[in-house]
C-alpha cells in the first residue's frame, strides 16, 4: 500500500507524518513535493500541517492553488482516501474540496493543548475502525482552528453525516464543536487535531490506542490488515 | 556611529591610511561591543570548554556535543534585548530566527527552542504588558511557522526591567555527527549569499545594541520573515546532503560586514565581494548599508564552482534567491566593490579582530548593606499569603506563554511544557534535558553567589527528569561596563559560573554576553542565565499523576537564605537579606543521590525547590495533580527556623521526591547509603493543601481555589491588566 505525503513550501509536519507512516506502521510512504504530480497507483494522500506559504493571506488559501492539487481533486473523485490534518484540512477547505471555512481560534491566540475527541462518523476509511463516540485524546496545534459554517450547510453536514469529529468540550469556538468533517462521498477527511503526534505511548501522555486507529482504519480499509 | 576617537586612531595606524566611509562603517559594525565582546571577551576565556563529549570545530557559531551512536546535538543562546524593547514582536522573533541560524551553520537541523522574558512589572506598568504580550505573540508566531517546538523557558518580572525587555532565546539542534560542516575554503571558491533580500531594516543594529537605550530607532529593528527561514532551512539542509556546503555562517549582528570579515579571518583566506551582486529589496542602496544592514534570514555559504549549479538548483526549488556576491583569494583581504571601484580593502584579521579592552571593577558601595534584614512585618494568616504568592506573576502558571508555543511539532517531546525541565527523545534512543534559568533578584544581592544559583537550578531541573547535565550555555547580560561596579559584577557571575562548572565538569559550550542593558531608571540587575542540558541513556523520569497516600520525601537543608526570595520581594516590598548560596559538596552529593534514586525507577516524580521555597513547591505538585496534601513542617531538615523561613526559603541543593508508600523504605536506604539529607515530611490526601507545625495549623487552602488563581492570574493580568 502506497500512502502519499504531500510537502508544500512550509509544510512542518510532512517529517512527523511520514515517520508515523512508516516507523510506526509500516507503510510504504513518500513524499510529493507540490509542484510534482502523483502516480495514479497511490492508494492514500495525506496532506500534513505547517504553515504552507507561512498563512500568509489566510491559512492553506495559496497552497490550494498549488499544482499538486488538480491531482489531489481527480483522486479524490476516484475514491481515493485523503487525509488533511491541520495545515493539510485548511487547504482541502480552501480549494472546496471540503465545506466550511477555518478563522481564528475565539481566544485570537495560537492554541497548543491536548483535547478529546468524539468520533461522530466511523464509516470513513480513517474511522472505520472506531465504536460511534469513541473519545480519542489528541493534541491541536493551530492559531485559525475554528471550523466555521453557516446554518444551512450545518443541516447538510448533519443530514450527509458529514462531521467525522466533535471535540469533548468547547476548545475554540468552532461550529457545533466540529474538529474534523468529511465530503459527501466520505473518502475525503480534514480534521484539525494531529494524530501523527498522539500515535506513540512515548509521547501521548494519556493513550495511544484510540489515534493509532485513525491509521489502522486506513489500513483495514486498503485491506493491509483484517 | 559607535566608533570610539582612540579606536579611529588605532584603525589608522594598523592600515597606514585614514579609513574609507564604508570601511568606518565596517569596522564599527564589527568593532560594536555586539559583535566583537571587546570588553568581556579576555575573561571569557576563565570558563571550562572542553570536554570529553565536546566537538570544536572552525568558525563555529553553535556548541557542539556528541551524544553516541554517530549522532551530535548543538546548541546556542542569543538575547534580542535592545530591539525587544523598541520593538517586541519583531524584536522577539528575529531573535528567534537569528540563534535558529545558529544552529543551522553547522549542519544540524533545529528541534528545539527555548526562552527566557523578562520584564517591568506587569501589575501596575500598562507598558511592561504590552512589551510581554507582544514578545510572547513574536516568539510564537515565528517558531511555530518553522515548525521547531519551543519546549520551555522561563518569565520573570522585576520593576528594574522598566520600559525595558530581555528577550533571551536558547535553540537546539540535532543531527549526525557526519553531517557537521567542517568550515574550509580554498582559492578560487565562490562565496554565495542566500536567503532574504537585504533592506534598510535593521541599519546598524548591532552598534544599537551596544549603546544604552536612548532613542526609539525603529529601524535599527529586523523585519521577521518566518517563512523564508522555514525555506532557508530546508534548502540548507538538502544542500547539505548532497556535500554542497564548505563552509557556511549567518548574518546577524553587522550583517555582511561581521559574516564576511569574520568568515574569512578564521578561514585565514580573503574575500573579494561587490555590492552590486547583493539581491535587495530596494534601489539605490548605498555600500555602506549593503555592509551593515541586518535584513534577516540571510545565509552566507562558500561553495566550490563545480558545486554551485546543484546549489542554485535546491534555491530555485525552494524559490529563495541565491546571488554568488564573490570568491575566495589568499590574501587575507576583506575588499568590498562596488563594479569597479573599490570601497573598502582591509585586512580581515584587523576588522574581525578590535582591541581588547581591559575594563576596571570596583565592588559596588550597595552590596556593604543589602544583606541586612529589616524587620519584617509579621504575617497572621499564611493561606492568604500562599494565594497571594500562587498568584504573583513571577509565580503563577506560565501556560499562558507555552500554550501559545506549539511544543509537540517534532514528535520529540516527551515531557512537556510545564514541569522542572522539558525532555525530548533522540534517534538513537537517548533522551535530551534542557532548561534556562536566571534569578536576577538573587544575582543583585550577591552576583557570585546568584549566578551559581542560577546555575545549579538549571542543574536541579534537568535532574528532575533523570539527566546527567552534560553542557551549560551562558547569557552574561549587564548594564553598562564602563561603569566599574557593574563589570565588578560581570567578573564575579562569571567567576562563580566558572568554579561551579570545574568542581562539576560540566563545559560551557557556548553563550552570549549583552552589556548595555540600561533603563531610564538605571541599569538592569545583573541577569546572567543559563542553560543546562542533560543526556538520560535510558529511560527519563516523566512525572506520573499522584495519588491518594503517596509519600513526599524532601532531599537537602532548609536554610534561613530569604534575600531575593520572593517572599521578601512580592509580599513584603524587601529587596536585602542574605540570599541562598550552594554549598558545591552537598550539591554535588544531593545530584548524584536523586539520579541514583531515578534510575531505580519507582519515583512517581521529582520536583525542584525553588522561588516561592517549600511551600510553592509542594503546592505545584497538588495543583497540577488536583489533589491535597498534608506536610509537617517540623520534619523539613533544617536548622531551628520560623515557620516562614521553612515555607518560603529558596535554599538550593533541595528536591522534593513523590513515591508510593510501598517503596518507602527502598528509597531510604538508597537516601542513607549515600549520608544525604532528607526527611518524610508528608502525603498527599485530600482535596486541601495543609502545612502543620506540630498540631498548629499554618495553611489549609481549597486545592481547587489554588490552582484557579495559579492557573490564571497570569491569563488575567495581560489581558485585563
Amino acid at each position: 500500500m502506497k500512502v502519499g505525503v504531500v510537502v508544500f513550501p512550509g509544510s512542518n509536519c510532512d517529517r512527523d507524518m511520514y515517520h508515523v507512516l512508516t516507523d510506526v506502521f509500516n507503510l510504504d510512504a513518500q513524499y510529493y513535493w507540490h509542484e510534482k504530480s502523483l502516480p495514479k497507483n497511490i492508494d492514500a494522500v495525506i496532506l500534513p500541517g505547517g504553515f504552507s506559504y507561512g498563512d500568509r493571506l489566510r491559512a492553506g488559501v495559496i497552497a490550494a492553488h498549488s499544482p499538486i492539487i488538480r491531482d489531489i481533486r481527480k483522486m479524490a473523485k476516484k475514491g481515493v482516501p485523503i487525509l488533511g490534518v491541520c495545515n493539510g484540512f485548511q487547504i482541502l477547505v480552501e480549494s472546496g474540496l471540503l465545506p466550511g471555512v477555518l478563522l481564528k481560534n475565539e481566544s485570537l491566540n495560537f492554541m497548543c493543548e491536548w483535547t478529546n475527541l468524539i468520533v461522530e462518523n466511523n464509516k470513513t476509511p480513517f474511522t472505520n475502525q472506531f465504536k460511534l463516540h469513541a473519545k480519542i485524546p489528541i493534541p491541536i496545534a493551530n492559531g485559525e482552528g475554528r471550523y466555521y459554517v453557516d446554518d444551512d450547510t450545518l443541516k447538510q453536514l448533519k443530514k450527509k453525516n458529514q462531521i467525522v469529529f466533535r471535540y469533548g468540550q468547547v476548545v475554540n469556538g468552532s461550529s457545533n464543536r466540529i474538529a474534523g468533517v468529511c465530503n459527501q462521498a466520505g473518502n475525503v477527511v480534514g480534521m484539525m487535531p494531529h494524530p501523527e503526534r498522539a500515535v506513540e505511548s512515548e509521547i501521548n501522555p494519556v493513550d495511544n490506542k484510540p489515534s493509532s486507529l485513525i491509521f489502522e482504519s486506513l489500513m483495514v480499509k486498503m485491506g493491509v490488515v483484517n | 556611529m559607535s566608533l570610539e576617537p582612540q579606536e579611529l586612531t588605532e584603525l589608522k595606524s594598523k592600515i597606514g591610511r585614514d579609513p574609507t566611509s564604508t570601511e568606518l562603517q565596517i569596522i564599527a559594525a564589527e568593532w560594536s561591543e555586539h559583535c566583537s565582546y571587546k570588553s568581556s571577551k579576555r575573561h571569557l576565556k576563565m570558563l571550562p570548554m572542553k570536554g570529553p563529549l565536546v566537538i570544536q570545530e572552525k568558525g563555529y557559531d553553535s556548541g557542539v556535543l556528541d551524544v553516541g551512536d554517530g549522532y551530535v546535538i548543538t546548541a546556542h543562546i542569543e538575547s534580542h534585548n535592545h530591539p525587544s524593547a523598541v520593538e517586541p514582536y519583531g524584536g522577539a522573533a528575529t531573535g528567534v530566527g537569528g540563534v535558529i541560524r545558529d544552529i543551522l551553520s553547522t549542519g544540524t537541523r533545529p528541534i528545539a527552542i527555548l526562552n527566557g522574558l523578562r520584564f517591568g512589572n506587569i501589575e501596575k506598568d500598562q507598558q511592561a504588558r504590552w512589551l510581554f504580550k507582544n514578545a510572547v505573540i513574536g516568539i510564537a508566531d515565528y517558531g511555530n511557522c518553522l515548525g521547531i517546538p519551543t519546549i520551555g523557558g522561563e518569565v520573570e518580572f522585576d520593576d528594574c526591567y522598566q520600559n525595558y525587555a530581555l528577550v533571551d532565546v536558547a535553540a537546539v539542534g540535532f543531527g549526525k555527527k557526519e553531517n557537521l560542516i567542517k568550515n574550509h575554503a580554498n582559492k578560487g571558491d565562490l562565496v554565495v549569499l542566500l536567503g532574504g533580500s537585504t533592506g534598510r531594516d535593521g541599519m546598524g543594529g548591532s552598534q544599537f545594541a551596544s549603546d544604552s537605550l536612548e532613542s526609539e530607532d525603529r529601524s535599527a529593528v529586523q523585519i521577521p520573515d518566518p517563512f523564508i527561514e522555514k525555506l532557508i532551512i530546508e534548502a540548507i539542509l538538502e544542500a547539505r546532503n548532497h556535500k554542497l556546503i564548505n563552509a557556511m555562517k549567518d548574518l546577524g549582528g553587522g550583517g555582511l560586514s561581521c559574516a564576511v570579515s569574520e568568515i574569512a579571518d578564521t578561514l585565514e583566506v580573503g574575500i573579494e565581494m561587490d555590492v552590486d551582486l547583493v539581491h535587495t529589496r530596494e534601489s539605490n542602496m548605498h555600500p555602506d548599508e549593503i555592509m551593515i544592514s541586518e535584513s534577516q534570514e540571510r545565509m552566507l555559504i562558500i561553495t566550490s564552482k563545480t558545486k554551485l549549479k546543484k546549489l542554485q538548483e535546491i534555491c530555485k526549488k525552494f524559490r529563495i534567491a541565491c546571488s554568488v556576491i564573490g570568491h575566495i583569494k589568499s590574501n587575507n583581504q576583506m575588499h568590498v566593490k562596488k563594479g569597479k571601484k573599490t570601497f573598502a580593502n582591509l585586512p580581515t584579521n584587523v576588522v574581525a579582530n578590535a582591541t581588547l579592552l581591559d575594563l576596571p571593577s570596583k565592588k559596588p558601595v550597595y552590596l556593604k548593606i543589602i544583606e541586612k534584614e529589616k524587620k519584617l512585618k509579621s504575617i497572621s494568616d499564611y493561606s492568604k499569603t500562599m494565594i497571594s504568592l500562587l498568584g504573583a506573576p513571577n509565580i503563577a502558571s506560565k501556560i499562558w506563554v507555552y500554550g501559545q508555543y506549539d511544543h509537540e511539532v517534532g514528535i520529540r517531546t516527551v515531557v512537556k511544557p510545564g514541569h522542572d525541565a522539558s525532555v525530548l527523545r533522540l534517534d538513537n534512543g537517548k533522551f535530551l534535558s534542557v532548561k534556562i534559568d536566571g534569578n536576577p533578584k538573587q544575582c543583585y544581592i550577591n552576583p557570585r553567589e546568584g549566578a551559581i544559583g542560577c546555575f545549579e537550578e538549571a542543574c536541579r531541573n534537568v535532574v528532575c527528569t533523570g539527566a546527567k547535565p552534560i553542557g551549560m550555555l551562558d547569557h552574561l547580560q549587564f548594564g553598562n561596563p564602563k561603569d566599574p561596579e557593574i563589570f565588578w559584577t560581570f567578573l564575579e557571575s562569571l567567576k562563580g559560573l566558572t568554579d561551579f562548572a570545574n568542581y562539576f565538569t560540566i563545559p560551557c559550550i557556548g553563550g552570549k554576553v549583552s552589556l548595555y542593558n540600561e533603563t531610564p531608571s538605571g541599569p538592569i540587575k545583573p541577569t546572567p542565565l543559563i542553560g543546562v542540558l542533560g543526556l538520560i541513556d535510558k529511560t527519563p523520569l516523566v512525572p506520573q499523576k499522584i495519588t491518594k497516600d503517596d509519600c513526599l520525601v524532601i532531599v537537602g537543608n532548609t536554610k534561613d537564605e530569604m534575600g531575593g526570595s520572593e517572599y521578601f520581594e512580592y509580599i513584603h516590598k524587601f529587596i536585602g537579606g542574605k540570599c541562598p548560596t550552594v554549598n558545591f559538596a552537598e550539591s554535588k552529593k544531593n545530584m548524584k543521590t536523586v539520579l541514583k534514586v531515578i534510575q531505580n525507577q519507582f519515583l512517581k516524580s521529582v520536583h525542584d525547590c525553588s522561588k516561592g521555597g517549600l511551600a510553592v513547591a509542594v503546592s505545584e505538585l497538588c495543583m497540577t495533580n488536583l489533589i491535597g496534601c498534608n506536610i509537617s513542617l517540623e520534619h523539613v531538615p533544617s536548622e531551628k527556623l520560623d515557620v516562614d523561613r521553612i515555607l518560603f526559603s529558596e535554599s538550593h541543593s533541595r528536591y522534593l521526591l513523590v513515591l508510593d508508600k510501598k517503596n518507602l523504605k527502598k528509597l531510604e536506604i538508597i537516601l542513607k547509603k549515600n549520608k544525604v539529607s532528607f526527611n518524610l515530611i508528608g502525603k498527599f490526601t485530600g482535596d486541601k493543601i495543609q502545612f502543620t507545625k506540630g498540631t498548629k495549623s499554618i495553611i489549609d487552602l481549597r486545592v481547587d481555589m489554588a490552582q484557579k488563581t495559579w492557573i490564571n492570574s497570569l491569563k488575567d493580568l495581560v489581558l485585563h491588566g
